[in-house]
């Protein structure tokens, strides 16, 4: 790293006009880049940190603008501003790929799906180099080879569609590398990846900086990462930075009240929430064994189909009576098959799953009718990832919390009424809310609403489907400590599935962990997490970054 | 890609002999048939009627017996390459269809090209430019184009021609070209009058298309792949064309299944309407007279059409997109 900054940005502004108000969605922003360095922008939702990137490279969406600041790139010979560049024409096209490249969130969107992989890398070569197409070629080739991704020659014919999340995101990479970039900007490359898959991008990045001094300015909302990569951090919140520092100093001696606040959240879920210990003698509440759910694969002409897509393939788990266990699990492990196979979305092509019900003898969910199914789904219940789009826009929220109970129970409509805004109480929104609509609330008050809709019946087990992904960090153990306080209060279980292990660590009793539709792994949430046996899990639970940069393998003691 | 075409003639098959029962059946489905269609106009002209004639009609084409029995006649003689015989005309119906089938085919291969060639760059230049006065212009004018009937537009069409500029433009040839054999100069006289039915058959699905190509678009231009393709520097008009229009194509190439049934009807009322030699004004009138194996005949091979314009569809999409050519 050296002290030559290439990239100044001073008192940059981007604004939104929407309908008849202006969001300020980047207020008077300043920092510097030097050469060769990781520059981590760290801030929740909202906080403006992707439309800096984008400003960057004049690439803020329509209606929004530069209003005001400048970019400053140092190229060698003096300094251009980039805001003066204006969003067309060929002097901005310069900078764009060939002195700044950017990477994206989604690899699966962020490369066309009707080029090849090679055709779009050889065309950003050829837009900035004088050289042959077959040298392009050459390049690109060597490009994928550098990036690990196997077999690059062959890979340049083929198409985005056919390379996995992380090969995509590598691929992705490559071309944003082709004509050796002095800035590279990454917004959330690696969020929507795997937690292994992560490690290796990060580690990737991080290597492929330091062969070529490249400047990093990356953007991301996980503080594990920033704690793995940042050389400093700078923290924004509503569109304003808050603090800037090395990243030592950010984690050890964070200056402004807001960048604690956050680590505190951070830091609150790495160490489990203190639970009451199980009783000597577990009663069960529901006993999955053997499960199986099998997707055929060909349509089998005239016949059976002689392959199959296991999704779950001989899972036994038990779910005591309030326990809460937790299923964990990279994307396309069958986890959340799992939980809605448990429900019925899916009937299971083999197995049991067995059910005590509050009253009762004890029934099997995988071979139940119809009228049966309908009564069980009283007590058992469901919490979805996405609060956006689980809650009905079009109906209030008084109409979403009372449907079950309208379905499951003949209580009356003042009934009704009280009892809503009981639970609205319960999960911490105010009670009159109950004639409003969803898009009126954020992300962790909807969330509350889906919990509020999911306890609504008292149910006896609740199957919870990644309900903190979707949530800022600061809001998920909000979520997850109200999930508890309603588990002690109602004697709860859950099943609750996640691919985040921190927060698996903070909720669960014990986890189960699964892999291509199998349990390779399960026991106490302590010991999976702190001594697993299993490798798979080994790899797993090793690949999650923590949020304490002395933990990084370049650190200094 | 070969086994994929083969799949999709393949599948053409049952569906072909789907048609043919439904065309036979609807048919079969207005009261009596071509034999009282007959009488009735022979007692229109003041004539007795001879029972035992008609009785004899009856049985010389075979309508007498089972639906079935007439239904598998018809479609066994199809096979062998025989349509039977008009009744209404006295020839054999392959002699009566083919050049007019021919014309249809033409027509509407013609209409489909120039309703491509039209509305795929106003529909690309709308969602780009969107809400400016191009994309306001064209929006109107394609409101207005969906909405005004096609026969209406003829008649307007064909009432300006004759009145103002004195020329005549029914038909699709000049008389003195009509049975001429071809040659250059009777095709730019084909042309002459051919393209007032291609405008007035394609200005309703231009319209349409034009608003499904700009649709389609606006989905794309705002994908993540737009945007790191700008991030690499591409010049904006080469962006477009290549990444977003290319994907959006897709759905638009996959029109031409439902485009070709609409032309095909359209061009039944235009053609009555512009007196144009193509099988629909001849359909219409063997509907009309009930002469079964020439309307039948006519049903079934427009039915064909339909099918080997949406495999041509397939084909080009397949070619088009590697998602669907790899999977």
């Amino acid at each position: 790293m050296s002290d030559e900054t290439i990239l100044k940005v001073r008192n940059l502004s981007v604004d939104f006009p929407i309908q008849k108000s202006v969001v300020h969605a980047v207020k008077q922003v300043s920092f510097d880049l030097k050469r060769g360095e990781t520059l981590c922008v760290v801030g929740e939702s909202g906080s403006g940190k992707s439309v800096t990137a984008r400003a960057i490279l004049q690439l803020v969406a329509k209606p929004g603008a530069i209003t005001g600041g400048q970019i400053l790139l140092n190229t060698g010979s003096g300094e251009v501003d980039i805001v003066k560049l204006g969003s067309r024409g060929l002097a901005i096209r310069e900078v764009r790929g060939r002195r700044i490249a950017m990477i994206f969130q989604e690899p699966m969107t962020s490369l066309s799906p009707v080029h090849t992989i090679g055709h779009q890398i050889v065309e950003t070569i050829l837009l900035h180099e004088k050289i042959s197409k077959e040298e392009a070629r050459k390049r690109a080739a060597a490009l994928l080879g550098r990036v690990r991704i196997p077999e690059p020659e062959k890979a340049l014919d083929r198409y985005s569609f056919e390379f996995s999340g992380g090969m995509r995101q590598r691929a992705m990479i490559a071309m944003a590398l082709s004509c050796n970039p002095e800035i590279l900007i990454a917004d959330e490359p690696t969020t929507a990846l795997d937690v292994t898959t992560q490690a290796e991008i990060l580690s990737l990045i991080r290597e492929l900086q330091r062969d070529r001094g490249m400047a990093v300015l990356f953007i991301t909302h996980d503080m594990g990462v920033v704690a793995q990569i940042a050389d400093r951090v700078m923290v924004m919140f509503r569109g304003e930075k808050v603090e800037e520092a090395g990243v030592f100093d950010l984690f050890e001696r964070p200056q402004q009240a807001y960048t604690r606040a956050l680590l505190g959240s951070v830091l609150k879920l790495e160490t489990p929430a203190p639970r009451p210990p199980r009783p000597a003698a577990e009663k069960p509440i529901a006993k999955i064994e053997n499960l199986e759910l099998h997707f055929p694969l060909n349509a089998g002409f005239m016949g059976r189909p002689t392959n199959y897509l296991k999704a779950i393939d001989g899972v036994s788990l038990t779910i005591n009576q309030g326990e809460t266990v937790g299923v964990v699990g990279e994307s396309g492990s069958g986890k959340t098959t799992l939980g809605r196979t448990l429900l019925r979305v899916y009937d299971p092509t083999g197995g049991q799953v067995m059910y005590w019900p509050s009253n009762g003898e004890p029934v099997d969910i995988a071979t139940l009718n119809k009228a049966g199914m309908k009564s069980l789904y009283g007590e058992v219940r469901m919490v979805f990832q996405d609060p956006h789009s689980s809650l009905n826009p079009r109906m209030t929220i008084y109409q979403t919390i009372s449907e079950p109970l309208r379905t499951n129970t003949d209580m009356t409509e003042r009934q009704m009424m009280d009892r809503v805004s009981e639970l609205l109480a319960r999960v911490g929104l105010p009670p009159d809310i109950g004639d409003r609509y969803p898009h009126a609330f954020s992300g962790g008050q909807r969330q509350r609403i889906s919990i509020a809709r999911a306890v609504a019946v008292r149910p006896r087990l609740i199957i919870a489907d990644e309900p903190t992904s979707a949530l800022d960090v600061s809001l998920r153990h909000q979520v997850l400590d109200l999930m508890r306080d309603l588990q002690n209060e109602y004697g709860l279980s859950y099943l609750f599935i996640s691919h985040d292990i921190s927060v698996i660590r903070y909720f669960c009793d014990r986890v189960a962990v699964m892999k291509n539709g199998k349990i390779v792994e399960v026991g106490d949430v302590v010991q999976i997490c702190e001594n697993p046996q299993h490798a798979y899990t080994q790899n797993l639970i090793g690949a999650v970054p923590r949020p304490d940069p002395r933990l990084r393998a370049d650190a200094p003691q | 890609m070969l086994i994929f075409i083969l799949k999709r003639v393949a599948g053409m098959i049952p569906a072909m002999f789907a048609i043919s029962i439904l065309a036979f059946t609807v048919i079969q489905l207005p009261p009596g048939d071509y034999v009282s269609t007959y009488a009735a106009q022979i007692a229109q002209t003041g004539e007795a009627v001879d029972s035992a004639v008609l009785a004899n009609l009856r049985e010389r084409y075979g309508l007498g017996e089972n639906v079935a029995v007439q239904y598998f006649k018809w479609i066994g003689g199809i096979v062998r390459g025989d349509f039977g015989q008009s009744f209404e005309w006295n020839q054999p119906v392959t002699e009566l269809v083919w050049g007019r089938m021919g014309m249809t085919a033409l027509i509407s291969f013609l209409t489909l090209i120039t309703m491509w060639a039209v509305s795929l760059p106003i529909g690309i230049i709308s969602a780009v430019r969107q809400y400016s006065v191009i994309d306001y212009l064209t929006t109107t004018f394609a409101f207005l184009a969906t909405a005004v009937p096609e026969f209406l537009v003829a008649i307007v069409l064909l009432y300006i021609s004759t009145m103002w500029f004195g020329v005549s433009v029914g038909g699709l040839f000049s008389p003195a070209f009509e049975n001429a054999p071809f040659s250059l100069a009777k095709v730019l006289d084909f042309l002459q009058h051919a393209w007032i039915p291609i405008l007035v058959i394609g200005l309703g699905s231009t319209a349409a298309l034009t608003r499904i190509m700009r649709a389609n678009l606006l989905d794309e231009l705002h994908k993540p792949y737009v945007e790191a393709a700008r991030a690499k520097g591409l010049p904006e008009g080469r962006l477009v064309l290549t990444y977003p229009v290319r994907v959006a194509l897709n759905p638009f190439i996959s029109t031409i299944g439902w485009v070709l049934p609409a032309l095909i009807s359209g061009e039944l009322i235009v053609s009555t309407v512009l007196n144009l030699p193509t099988a629909g004004p001849l359909l219409l009138q063997a509907l009309k007279s009930q002469d079964m194996y020439l309307a039948g005949a006519f049903i079934l091979l427009t039915g064909g059409l339909v099918l080997i314009g949406t495999l041509i569809s397939d084909i080009l999409l397949a070619i088009s997109d590697p998602r669907i050519r790899l999977s």
